[in-house]
């Protein structure tokens, strides 16, 4: 049983695909109620370390706790999780997928809610393979919302939206820590992070190489550099500029 | 276990079955086209089994009555007689196995070609022979019998064959194969994100499947009926029991298919490599009684096999469901292994 100061925890996570590590040994804490955004170049161990977390793949070594305790049965009723990469099934409307998922759950918010908040009243009726792949990314976040989760995972929820619609997003997610629930942020837009996350981890070679709020991580390494004072010069200063993958 | 979750996941893939026009339509048009064409071969002389050739002939439509060959020949049962202008064009299709007997015509004696690798030209040929003796020698020397009671058209055997031809792919495709691509596009890791587990799930995918199959085998065989009026000796209600344990089995091994994987081009060279012996050694198109001891072995370990053996015995012979057991026992028993093996191997994810 661990403190429940953190109400995610891990500690000494290890994965290997082929003996080849993707992540080597981390540990950090997620406090409730707060957005932690984990930032990494491509093959850094972040898609791994989520993944892990949200019980979709199980680690090699280590451990992860939800609560104080070990995740349980009831872990996927309180979690909502937004991939990047799934398909929905084609020949459901948006309101039907809304309806089957909800149905999974316990508890869930009103179908209708969900559609307002994400903005899914155009393309309810439509199929799922006739909507474009912003509203996909919309639904698909519809559905991480559905069980009135109290951890969100977001994996780059704004890849492929537009402007307005990215910033609806920000205001969702903003909504949500208002109502004292925890996010998982990964993305590569940094201005998202720095606008969003009260948390930074970035991630490299599979070990989280620097971790603290927006703000102390840029007075930390762009002080009295040539650097834009942002986030983004962070990044590229600790995971350098060459091109990964 | 979750009911609530398994019929949301069951209505989810029927909508996805039925609303995939060009997918269920299929189903249901597939049988149809493939019964209606044995229908029209066998309801015309295209199906006679031997092929003579002539030569000479002038061109167009043979007139057979003014063909100098004996009389017997010409109006032989299952005998169909090709024309050909010359002999090199005969000769042609003689060795490519196109005609089965090659005979002259006006010659002054019975003459023929005969390609020696063609065991229907071997028979061609001692029929050819026989219509020149004079049949009286066979008075007191032989004693015609004809079985009893109705007898069954090809058609009456074929038909059973098409329809679990039709349930085998469509569960081997429509559940292993579409399965596997959800795990590609990350379908399956959504739902594995959340609460419901493989039992659910690959239960509503069998669940549906097996309705949607038993529906659409339902659809053809009524239509099918009002064309051919096919002879049901057997109880519905058995035929009924038959076709769910069919279906169950090959849904099952739709399932083994499905457990692992993401490449689509494997599942489906997997699936024709399961299918297409099925089709040959389990007699969906023709009886495999003579063939070696280890072929009928090797059938007896296939669920097509005992699916049409029952399905047959029903149909045909009018059997009852306790004269099938051992079959209907077979494939209860394939499809719980099946299905075991299947959700102990169940990943949703890569």
């Amino acid at each position: 049983m661990q403190s429940h100061k953190h109400i995610l925890e891990v500690k000494e996570l290890t994965k290997a695909y082929n003996g080849k590590p993707a992540v080597a040994g981390i540990s950090f804490g997620i406090p409730g109620g707060t957005c932690f955004g984990l930032l990494g170049p491509n093959g850094a161990g972040k898609t791994t370390t989520v993944e892990m977390m949200e019980n979709i793949i199980e680690q090699d070594g280590g451990e992860i706790f939800y609560k104080g305790e070990k995740r349980s049965g009831s872990f996927n009723q309180e979690i909502g999780i937004q991939f990047q990469h799934t398909e929905l099934l084609s020949f459901l409307t948006v309101k039907e997928t809304l309806k089957t998922f909800g149905a999974f759950y316990q508890k869930h918010v009103p179908i209708e809610d969900v559609i307002e908040l994400c903005m899914l009243q155009n393309i309810e009726n439509n199929w799922n393979n006739k909507i474009s792949g912003g509203q996909r990314q919309r639904v698909l976040l519809g559905l991480a919302l559905l069980n009135d989760p109290d951890l969100v995972f977001l994996d780059e929820p704004s890849t492929g939206l537009d402007p307005q619609a990215r910033q609806h997003v920000w205001d969702i997610i903003r909504g949500m820590k208002k109502k004292g629930k925890t996010i998982v942020l990964t993305t590569h837009y940094m201005e998202e992070a720095q606008n969003l996350c009260d948390t930074i981890a970035i991630m490299d070679k599979g070990r989280i190489i620097e971790q603290g709020s927006p703000g102390y991580l840029i007075e930390k390494h762009c002080q009295g550099e040539n650097y834009p004072q942002d986030l983004e010069s962070v990044f590229l200063k600790l995971t350098g500029k060459h091109l990964r993958e | 276990m979750s009911f609530k979750r398994m019929w949301a996941l069951f209505v989810a893939r029927n909508y996805e079955f039925i609303r995939d026009r060009a997918g269920f339509g299929w189903n249901i048009l597939f049988p149809f086209l493939i019964v209606a064409g044995f229908g029209l071969i066998f309801s015309s002389d295209a199906n006679s089994p031997f092929k003579l050739g002539v030569f000479p002939v002038s061109p167009g439509p043979v007139a057979i009555e003014k063909l100098d060959i004996p009389d017997r020949l010409k109006h032989a049962e299952y005998i169909k007689i090709v024309g050909f202008e010359t002999r090199d064009e005969a000769m042609d299709r003689l060795l490519h196995h196109k005609i089965d007997l090659l005979i002259e015509n006006k010659a002054s004696r019975l003459t023929y070609w005969l390609n020696d690798s063609s065991p229907k030209g071997k028979v061609l040929e001692k029929i050819a022979r026989e219509s020149i003796v004079d049949e009286r020698i066979f008075l007191g020397q032989l004693e015609r019998n004809e079985i009893p009671g109705e007898n069954i058209r090809y058609i009456d055997w074929l038909f059973p064959g098409i329809l679990a031809m039709n349930i085998m792919f469509s569960s081997l495709f429509g559940v292993g194969f579409v399965i596997v691509r959800y795990r590609r596009s990350g379908v399956l890791k959504r739902l594995k994100a959340t609460p419901v587990t493989a039992f659910e799930y690959l239960t509503a995918q069998m669940v549906s499947r097996v309705l949607i199959l038993l529906f659409t085998s339902f659809v053809v065989w009524f239509g099918c009926d009002l064309f051919f009026s096919f002879q049901m000796q057997g109880s519905y209600f058995d035929i009924f029991w038959v076709f769910l344990a069919g279906t169950l089995c090959l849904v099952s091994i739709g399932l083994i298919i499905a457990c692992r994987g993401t490449n689509e081009e494997l599942a489906n060279g997997f699936i024709n490599f399961i299918c297409w012996p099925m089709m040959f050694l389990s007699e969906v198109w023709f009886s495999i009684e003579g063939s070696s001891d280890w072929v009928k072995g090797a059938a007896q370990a296939l669920p097509l096999t005992h699916f049409l053996s029952a399905a047959r015995k029903i149909i045909n012979d009018g059997a009852t469901l306790s004269e099938v057991s051992f079959e209907m026992g077979v494939l209860l028993f394939m499809s719980v292994v099946f299905l075991s093996i299947g959700s102990f191997f169940f990943s949703w994810t890569k």
